[in-house]
């Protein structure tokens, strides 16, 4: 019997993922819930004026829906692992890196994607200029597949334990550090009327790099993880 | 060609000839150390005159850029460490890069608290958002993810690779954190402050450093080996020369 | 005022000079600390899994050999 092609094992691959997403509709749910909670918290913290909301919109939204993708990273990969339906795909004759991009391809358009469509809401609530609004919706853009790449390779990684929850947050915090800092630094320069287009060509880059690497990098992870 | 060396190094990747090998050597690495340690100290803090510009202030230096650039050496051992014990699946490079890394951790902590020691009365603050503080800063979380990683794990050598992993993927990270916050700071010009200006240091000054930078380049060694021949005894619980090692130290 | 006490006031900058050399020793002293105890439990488990495994071997040739009962083991 000949294996599927790689496109068919592809879009299986993504049709699975998204329709057990799909199933659990609550759990998309979730880290929207808490990036609204926790914007709200911020004008209750430092008062409603809007000059200092306006200064900080851009940064508080990077960073609520960097903790927001936080919280759903954890679950990358654990049902799979549950049911060992990962270990199949580890055994499986396609390219493993190449299924495990479609994985984490599902994973951004279920967990991403959402906060990047509630983004204009969250920025609305701190007064963000419109004009910034586009610059910092291209910066969510290229930043959180940038985010979803990297930390899948951390899920990967942790794979084998038991808790990684706060684990997880303590290995992204120094690799998603230039992620943030050229998202939040083309949307500063936006609102000052500055060029932000470097930033963003920086963020781009890094995207492309993480794109070719990433997958290949969650491949090796998982086979040292799951290695027994 | 010698090729003594190759087989000499295959022999040394051995548990229990490195155990014997580190065991021998340890002593030495810590005499030196504390006697390098000793020399750099009274030189540093009794022989090198007050700076002109900060006074007796700057004598922290001695520790703190030793600190420094041990916070950075060892991370680059750790990285080798590491790609020996992926590549070549021995065991000892993962003992190697799993021990460093709390050493690591720790100069890169004597660095982050003697820097701020020295920057209150220098330029007023106990911290500021330079781009060396951040990424010292940055340094010291990754080696805080590749001990939790390493420790997270039942298994200690899967732990080892995995952590081993993680500092591969960190060294390829600390350049681009550099060049990031760099970049980061000239956007915000208005908090940097000219720490490392261009500054010609005198031999008084100089000695007491270098002294100092082989003293704990020796402690590392001295430390790394204990450390090492610690884990080496409980990875390698069941085996003869553990045993003797074992009952022999059950009787002194 | 004595050499010693200029020595100690470092100049005036001695609540930052002292404090940073006592967090290098406290430091480095505690990480020296920890693999020396930590090399003592480990040779204690092992011995105490070398003595079970001598008592188990025991119990094992007293089972086989019964006409010399050591103890009184069930």
């Amino acid at each position: 019997m000949n294996p599927p092609g790689l496109v068919t094992a592809c879009a299986a691959m993504l049709r699975r993922d998204l329709t057990l997403a799909w199933r659990r509709r609550g759990d998309i749910a979730m880290p929207v819930l808490y990036a609204l909670i926790v914007t709200m918290l911020f004008p209750f913290a430092l008062g409603p004026e809007d000059t200092l909301l306006q200064r900080i919109a851009g940064g508080v939204v990077l960073v609520t829906v960097l903790l927001a993708m936080l919280l759903a990273l954890d679950a990358m990969f654990s049902s799979d692992i549950e049911d060992g339906s990962l270990e199949q795909l580890v055994l499986a004759p396609q390219p493993l890196a190449l299924m495990l991009g479609m994985k984490i391809l599902a994973h951004w358009i279920t967990t991403a994607l959402p906060l990047i469509v509630i983004a204009p809401l969250l920025a609305g609530m701190l007064h963000l200029p419109g004009a910034v609004l586009p610059v910092l919706l291209l910066a969510l853009l290229l930043a959180t597949p940038v985010l979803s790449l990297l930390g899948a390779v951390l899920v990967a990684l942790t794979a084998g334990t038991r808790r990684s929850g706060m684990l997880l947050a303590l290995m992204l915090l120094p690799l998603c550090v230039p992620a943030v800092i050229f998202a939040a630094g083309a949307v500063a320069a936006a609102q000052q009327g500055l060029p932000w287009q470097a930033p963003l060509a920086w963020l781009a880059a890094a995207l492309v790099l993480a794109v070719v690497l990433a997958p290949l990098a969650c491949a090796a992870a998982l086979r040292i993880a799951l290695d027994a | 060609m010698a090729r003594w060396i190759p087989l000499w190094l295959h022999k040394l990747g051995s548990p229990p000839t490195f155990y014997r090998f580190a065991g021998a050597l340890r002593p030495w690495m810590l005499a030196l150390a504390l006697l390098f340690g000793l020399i750099g100290l009274y030189g540093g803090l009794v022989l090198a005159p007050p700076d002109y510009q900060q006074g007796d202030a700057y004598r922290i230096i001695f520790i703190h850029v030793p600190s420094a650039w041990m916070s950075m050496f060892i991370y680059a051992v750790m990285g080798v460490a590491a790609f020996i014990a992926l590549v070549w699946r021995i065991k000892l490079a993962e003992v190697v890069a799993m021990e460093s890394a709390p050493i690591g951790a720790a100069f890169t902590f004597i660095t982050l608290v003697t820097g701020s020691l020295w920057g209150k009365p220098m330029w007023g603050t106990w911290w500021t958002w330079d781009a060396r503080l951040t990424s010292e800063l940055v340094l010291l979380f990754l080696y805080l993810g590749v001990i939790g990683l390493y420790h997270a794990f039942e298994d200690r050598r899967q732990g080892a690779r995995a952590a081993a992993f993680l500092a591969i993927i960190g060294i390829i990270n600390v350049p681009i954190v550099h060049f990031s916050v760099n970049w980061w700071n000239t956007l915000h010009q208005g908090s940097t402050v000219n720490l490392f200006g261009p500054s010609k240091i005198a031999w008084d000054m100089l000695w007491p450093l270098l002294s100092m930078t082989l003293a704990t380049k020796f402690y590392y060694a001295a430390s790394l080996f204990r450390r090492v021949r610690t884990d080496l005894l409980a990875l390698e619980g069941g085996k003869d020369w553990v045993r003797k090692i074992a009952e022999s130290e059950a009787r002194t | 005022m004595s050499s010693l006490q200029t020595f100690l006031a470092m100049g005036g900058y001695a609540a930052y000079v002292w404090p940073a050399y006592a967090v290098f020793f406290a430091v480095l002293i505690t990480d020296s600390v920890a693999p020396r105890l930590r090399r003592r439990r480990v040779l204690r488990e092992l011995r105490a899994r070398l003595a079970r495994q001598s008592a188990r071997r025991d119990r094992a040739q007293e089972a086989r050999d019964p006409a010399h009962p050591t103890s009184s083991s069930p």
